[in-house]
């Protein structure tokens, strides 16, 4: 703090900021030429926001997996998109019974809860059992182990549930009460999409209350703040780490039963991208703060949506939209080159990692 | 007697996990699956075997944790086990007939009961099944009261008469490749697993040999220490030879496979780097192998027909241009530490491979129909030069990548920039405090990391002749780091022995087809459970992990001159 | 070395050469084919290999073909010449790395006599000059990429066919469709970054200009991406009539269902290719399936029922992408030839000269298939030019056929 700007900017830095300015010069280029040729309506540009706000709520709960499980152990939890994607295979099982008796579309809300729940519990169980099998016997190794076993555990319950119910595609039952939409003035509000940002917040901050004000809540950032201590306080550090999975797992669950509200297809191999992009949105909200995954969801949701026809249609890029995940990854640059422990981003990245 | 009766019910609860685990497998298809596929022709599947296994493992935790060791009391915990495993077969199939069970789970078929009752009527069959499974858990337990010797010689036995049946496949082709000497093994495997001959050779053989050489220290052959460094140079120059022989001995399938596990290593070298010595997370190392490798494509394909380029000429600007991408990639991350950096270079694998699949650039770098024609290695002068084209002669040029790159890796893990990396690893406040530029030593360890990786993407490219963008998705850097830290991160040796496991076992697990993934997860997660410090540990991280069990440490390196 | 061990491993050596020199049969028929033969001894079985993408995020298409083969192999009792079928095969991963590892693993076994596939036309530029020089006939399902069997092509290998249909083939139907039976001038497509999806809609797209049409946008969707708005938003702002996109589930799931909720979009017709052609879209299409167009070749009547009735037996669901009806005809094919071109000797030896089996397979003509009636051209194409056009309604399955040549 003593030295002056002169000796503390070096050469890199320098370096950086050209290569973060470039990046905002041409999003903002691209956004100006795009805005100015008017090719999108503002219908187009209301029905992109809400898209992306529903995509980031879904998200966001997945996020919360991640980043509850990285403020207590440290460590990424790569198979959280498999623990994501054993909800909802199971449970279409159960919406399509439900449909075939009729009973989802005379109780559509009963049937979704139901659903919901089933898919939670699926979701938790695997969570808790990828806990006690995969990390749990090394919980003092190097911390890039367990990131190996994750590996290993998501190719195996990848594998395992393709064996269960077959490779095809499982398509969710369609619930009337949700389809079609409201139209306010000149805009269409899709109930799908509405339903399902109304939910992630509800249940984000449903979390967030968990987290902060529940008795297990507190347990669990006192073992994140300091495990051994909090085990002289007579936490069982354990059963807390058990907790956490569970939470994140079930609302990994719930946050499948959202995202088949949206996409309704259901795969084995459904949770790696959605997987990929919650741990993104969690590091660019600032890893393990609940605010911060929330935030990131968000931000990465609505990037994704409106940026490839916002920022690079503009340009006169062909085929904008096949760079949607790149343009994702760039504005992560951009904004981690600025704030190097993203967006919310706490003390975990000071200390070392 | 209370101590009966709570391990009465551990026996209860270890049989009612094998079986739950047998009804997971069948479940997943496995059972069906390799119903017809045999370890002993006519005898025994794997199928059955993998129906009898659990109930060996389960009964054998079981008595294992039984209080009394009693043998009557041991063979009634095997045998309630085994018959619990039972239990739970009989309770699925009863469930199966009762409710459809294929409307969700599409391997609870007709064929899976079938299997269970041993194609008989399905009252009978689940009868005999339950005895069955009874009697293994049975046999577990008379096969632990067996004196330690011979549960040796048993144990070995049995295990490499499966190894060799689930194997003798891929043994078969490399044998077959052997012109005369391979009528001399035809007789002991079968179309589908072993002969019963085979079975019964190899059973006398390793239980024999087991038996006979237990409890016998190993001989030395040479007690000399002069002429044991003699025998030293010659076993190495024997394994030189070897590994310059192997293509031709293990034929074109094997090659194959070697190059592979070759390219592998290459990259691994280079990763190793990156992760194991500067400690900079990196989950994006696919990104400059696709650069080797788009490098090559564009410069040398007569298709586009920008440069048309031999594969030599080409070479160097593919190393420079991964060079420049290493550092481009190294600059915004300088200040990232741990998951933050590990994000951004996922990321940047992932631009990388979505620039290529564009349409955007699909003019300059081909595309969704990427590259094809890339030229091939030419090595030789005028009338003497040969083109390396076949798996088996690419072999050569992997090898000698691998040789100058792992000297390069060993010789900068020495030097002072390797020492000022793994400060920088072990804590980056404190090596800066120490006065080592960070900013340097971080960009030196991207670049000679992009190189490696970067040679790699090349000899692929060559090797393929064409590269599509879906061959550099994010699995690869996946796989590349899984490796390292299966070897046991930061070690040399480790790189080679975690490639061999990892790249080598799903091309050995073929056999298995579309579960050989979930054989490899399985095979993931018990390799770091068994061995969380790696297959072949650095020793210094070895320390660490065994710090209370380990004699105080030995200096094994030379002690650092410079600070 | 110890005596002891000598002695063991030299009885087993001993024994081994003693019973070596037991088995052998000897052959009476001296082979004259060009590129070999395979001699199959009395019940010994005769092998043909699957080359398809089993295993990874690509699988349906892979397994679907199994399927269709392991159907065509029980239909035809398991049996070539009295033989047993042993049916066994490679993943090929839909790359060209997995082509390459499948296809050198499969060449180095001389037992085998044909091998069905390649999925993804990728893997079969690599893996064709494998599969040529070890004299297999190569039959695949699915792959379409023209180049495979264009004459003069050096991806262009013998041996190689296919029942599935050349893009060049298919893009064309369908763009004369859409401007001449639809009426319809204004086309958008979208393509999954496939090596199938892009060249299918490249020629739909040149051919749809050259009949007069415009084509307002090319775009392009992952195959695991599961949101379209951006790119549907995008392709709406040109205002076209048509999106053709020639891709696979899941995607095309996705783009049906979100085409009609996306503003602009709300009355265009949409139409895909056989990729789309399963009972998994008319599922995954919820209620926005209703007027969604494919273009497939006509595989209706009592034989495919019966054949999706066994599918449904056999494997617990219904069939989950197209490329099993190819498959079966694939086999079908082979069998065939097998059966024409074979030497069957007075103790059961079946021989196979491999020229020969690779000319009758090249000869088919007239061939009644699942897909149609099936004639090869001398570089391989074998599907029946006959394309149809259907039409998905809610809750229907197989589509209603609108439109047939």
């Amino acid at each position: 703090m003593f030295r002056t700007w002169r000796q503390r900017v070096t050469f890199s830095d320098i370096m950086v900021w050209i290569i973060g300015l470039a990046i905002g010069v041409v999003v903002v280029w691209g956004t100006i030429s795009t805005i100015q040729s008017g090719k999108y309506s503002a219908e187009s540009w209301f029905d992109l926001i809400v898209k992306g706000l529903a995509l980031g709520g879904v998200y966001a709960l997945i996020a919360m997996g991640y980043t509850l499980v990285y403020g207590i152990l440290r460590m990424i939890n790569f198979a959280h998109s498999e623990v994501f994607m054993s909800g909802p295979v199971t449970a279409v099982f159960l919406a399509n019974a439900l449909a075939a008796s009729g009973f989802l579309n005379k109780q559509p809300l009963l049937s979704i809860l139901a659903i919901a729940l089933l898919s939670m519990l699926v979701s938790m169980t695997v969570a808790i059992l990828v806990e006690r099998i995969a990390y749990r016997p090394l919980r003092n190794a190097p911390r890039l182990v367990p990131l190996i076993t994750a590996i290993g555990a998501s190719f195996f319950l990848q594998y395992t549930f393709r064996g269960f119910y077959g490779s095809g595609f499982q398509a969710y039952p369609t619930i009337d009460a949700l389809a079609g939409s409201w139209k306010i003035g000149t805009v269409q509000l899709y109930k799908t999409q509405a339903v399902v940002i109304m939910a992630a917040i509800v249940l984000m901050f449903l979390l967030y209350a968990i987290v902060m004000w529940s008795k297990l809540g507190k347990a669990m950032r006192a073992v994140s703040e300091d495990r051994e201590a909090a085990a002289l306080m007579g936490i069982d550090a354990d059963k807390i780490i058990v907790f956490t999975f569970a939470l994140g797992g079930a609302a990994a669950g719930i946050g499948g039963i959202l995202y088949i509200l949206l996409f309704p297809i259901a795969h084995f191999y459904m949770g790696f991208i959605p997987g990929l992009k919650a741990f993104t949105a969690a590091v660019l909200g600032g890893i393990g703060n609940v605010p911060g995954a929330f935030l990131g969801s968000m931000v990465l949701g609505l990037i994704e949506s409106l940026g490839p026809n916002l920022f690079l249609d503009g340009l006169g890029i062909p085929n904008a939209s096949q760079l949607k995940d790149a343009l994702a990854f760039i504005i992560l640059v951009f904004i981690l080159i600025f704030r190097p422990s993203g967006i919310l981003g706490e003390r975990t990245a000071q200390t070392k990692a | 007697m209370q101590n009966k009766y709570t391990d009465w019910k551990q026996a209860l609860r270890s049989g009612l996990l094998g079986g739950a685990i047998i009804v997971l497998l069948s479940l997943i298809g496995i059972v069906t699956a390799f119903n017809k596929t045999f370890i002993i022709t006519k005898v025994l599947t794997f199928g059955e075997l993998l129906l009898l296994g659990p109930i060996i493992v389960f009964s054998f935790v079981a008595i294992r944790k039984a209080a009394t060791k009693s043998p009557g009391f041991l063979l009634l915990t095997g045998a309630i086990a085994g018959l619990a495993s039972g239990l739970v077969l009989i309770a699925l199939v009863g469930v199966g007939q009762l409710i459809n069970l294929r409307a969700m789970f599409v391997n609870a078929s007709d064929d899976l009961y079938a299997i269970y009752s041993y194609n008989q009527t399905l009252f009978f069959g689940m009868i005999l099944r339950l005895a069955v499974s009874g009697l293994t858990g049975l046999m577990t337990a008379g096969f632990f009261r067996l004196p330690a010797r011979i549960k040796q010689a048993l144990g070995q036995a049995l295990l490499y008469i499966i190894m060799m049946g689930l194997m003798s496949k891929l043994i078969g082709t490399v044998i077959a490749s052997w012109g005369f000497v391979s009528l001399l093994f035809e007789w002991m495997f079968a179309r589908s697993g072993l002969s019963i001959v085979g079975a019964v050779v190899i059973f006398l053989l390793v239980g024999g040999l087991t038996y006979w050489r237990y409890g016998r220290p190993k001989a030395r052959l040479v007690r000399d220490p002069k002429k044991q460094q003699l025998v030293r140079w010659g076993t190495l120059g024997g394994l030189g030879i070897l590994i310059l022989l192997l293509p031709s001995i293990l034929g074109m399938w094997f090659s194959e496979i070697l190059d592979n596990v070759g390219l592998f290593i290459l990259m691994g070298l280079g990763l190793n780097i990156v992760v194991g010595f500067a400690g900079l997370l990196d989950l994006g190392y696919v990104a400059f192998y696709a650069i080797g490798a788009y490098t090559i494509g564009v410069l040398t394909s007569p298709e586009l027909g920008f440069f048309n380029m031999t594969f030599w000429q080409a070479f160097p600007f593919a190393i420079l241009v991964a060079v420049a991408a290493g550092i481009l990639l190294g600059l915004p991350i300088l200040k990232m530490r741990g998951d933050y950096l590990a994000i951004v270079t996922l990321g940047f694998g992932e631009i990388i491979r979505l620039l290529a699949l564009s349409d955007w650039l699909k003019p300059w770098l081909g595309g969704t129909q990427g590259i094809q024609r890339i030229a091939k290695p030419v090595i030789g002068i005028g009338n003497f030069s040969i083109q390396l084209e076949s798996q088996q002669q690419l072999y050569y040029l992997i090898l000698a990548g691998i040789v100058i790159v792992a000297f390069i890796a060993i010789r900068l893990r020495d030097s002072r920039l390797g020492r000022t990396w793994m400060a920088l690893r072990e804590d980056e406040d404190v090596a800066v405090a120490m006065g080592i530029n960070h900013v340097a030593t971080k960009l030196t360890a991207f670049a000679m990391g992009a190189i490696f990786s970067g040679i790699g993407g090349t000899i692929f490219a060559a090797k393929l002749g064409s590269i599509y963008p879906s061959s550099f998705m994010f699995l690869v850097s996946i796989n590349i780091l899984s490796l390292i830290i299966v070897g046991g991160m930061g070690s040399i040796p480790g790189v080679f022995v975690g490639a061999l496991a990892l790249m080598g076992l799903p091309e050995v697990l073929r056999e298995f087809a579309e579960y050989r993934y979930l054989f490899y997860g399985a095979a993931l997660v018990a390799m770091m459970l068994a061995k969380p410090e790696g297959l072949w540990p650095e020793a210094r991280h070895k320390l660490e992990l065994h710090e209370a069990e380990a004699p105080p440490p030995q200096e094994s390196e030379p002690a650092a001159t410079s600070a | 070395m110890s005596k002891r061990l000598f002695v063991v491993l030299s009885l087993f050596v001993a024994a081994a050469m003693l019973l070596a020199s037991c088995g052998g049969a000897t052959s009476t028929y001296t082979c004259t084919d060009a590129i070999g033969c395979v001699t199959i001894a009395p019940g010994d079985p005769i092998h043909i290999v699957y080359a398809l993408v089993v295993a990874g995020p690509n699988e349906s298409l892979g397994i679907d073909s199994r399927n269709g083969i392991e159907i065509a192999i029980s239909d035809t009792g398991g049996t070539i010449l009295d033989h047993p079928v042993q049916f066994d095969g490679e993943d090929t991963g839909c790359s060209a790395e997995g082509g390459q590892a499948a296809g050198t693993k499969l060449a180095a076994d001389p037992t085998i006599v044909a091998v069905i596939g390649t999925n993804c036309s990728s893997e079969a530029r690599v893996a064709m000059p494998l599969f040529s020089a070890a004299g297999f006939v190569v039959v695949s399902p699915s792959n379409t990429a023209p180049d495979l069997t264009e004459a003069g092509n050096p991806n262009n290998y013998p041996g190689y066919l296919r029942t599935a249909h050349n893009d060049k083939v298919q893009g064309a139907v369908a763009a004369e469709f859409v401007y001449n039976e639809l009426g319809l001038r204004k086309a958008a497509t979208i393509h999954d970054g496939s090596l199938y999806a892009e060249k299918l809609q490249e020629v739909f797209a040149t051919h749809f200009v050259e009949l007069g049409g415009t084509i307002t946008a090319q775009e392009a969707v992952d195959p695991a991406q599961t949101d379209m708005s951006s790119v549907l938003t995008s392709i709406a702002a040109g205002g076209p009539e048509i999106i053709y996109f020639p891709i696979f589930m899941p995607a095309g799931g996705f783009l049906i269902r979100q085409a009609r909720n996306t503003p602009g979009l709300e009355a265009v017709k949409l139409m895909g290719a056989d990729g789309l052609f399963s009972s998994d879209v008319m599922e995954g299409g919820g209620a926005e399936i209703e007027g969604f167009l494919v273009s497939s070749p006509l595989t209706q009547g009592a034989e495919y029922d019966a054949f999706v009735a066994k599918y449904q037996e056999m494997f617990g669901s219904a069939p989950i992408s197209i490329f099993h009806a190819h498959a079966y005809d694939a086999y079908m094919m082979i069998k065939a030839a097998i059966e024409k071109v074979a030497i069957v000797q007075s103790d059961g030896t079946v021989i196979i000269p491999r020229q020969a089996l690779r000319d009758a397979v090249y000869a088919t003509a007239n061939f009644d298939g699942l897909t149609g009636n099936l004639t090869c051209t001398p570089t391989g194409d074998c599907a029946d030019p006959y394309i149809a056009v259907y039409e998905y309604h809610a809750g229907q399955y197989p589509p209603e056929v609108i439109w047939k040549p």
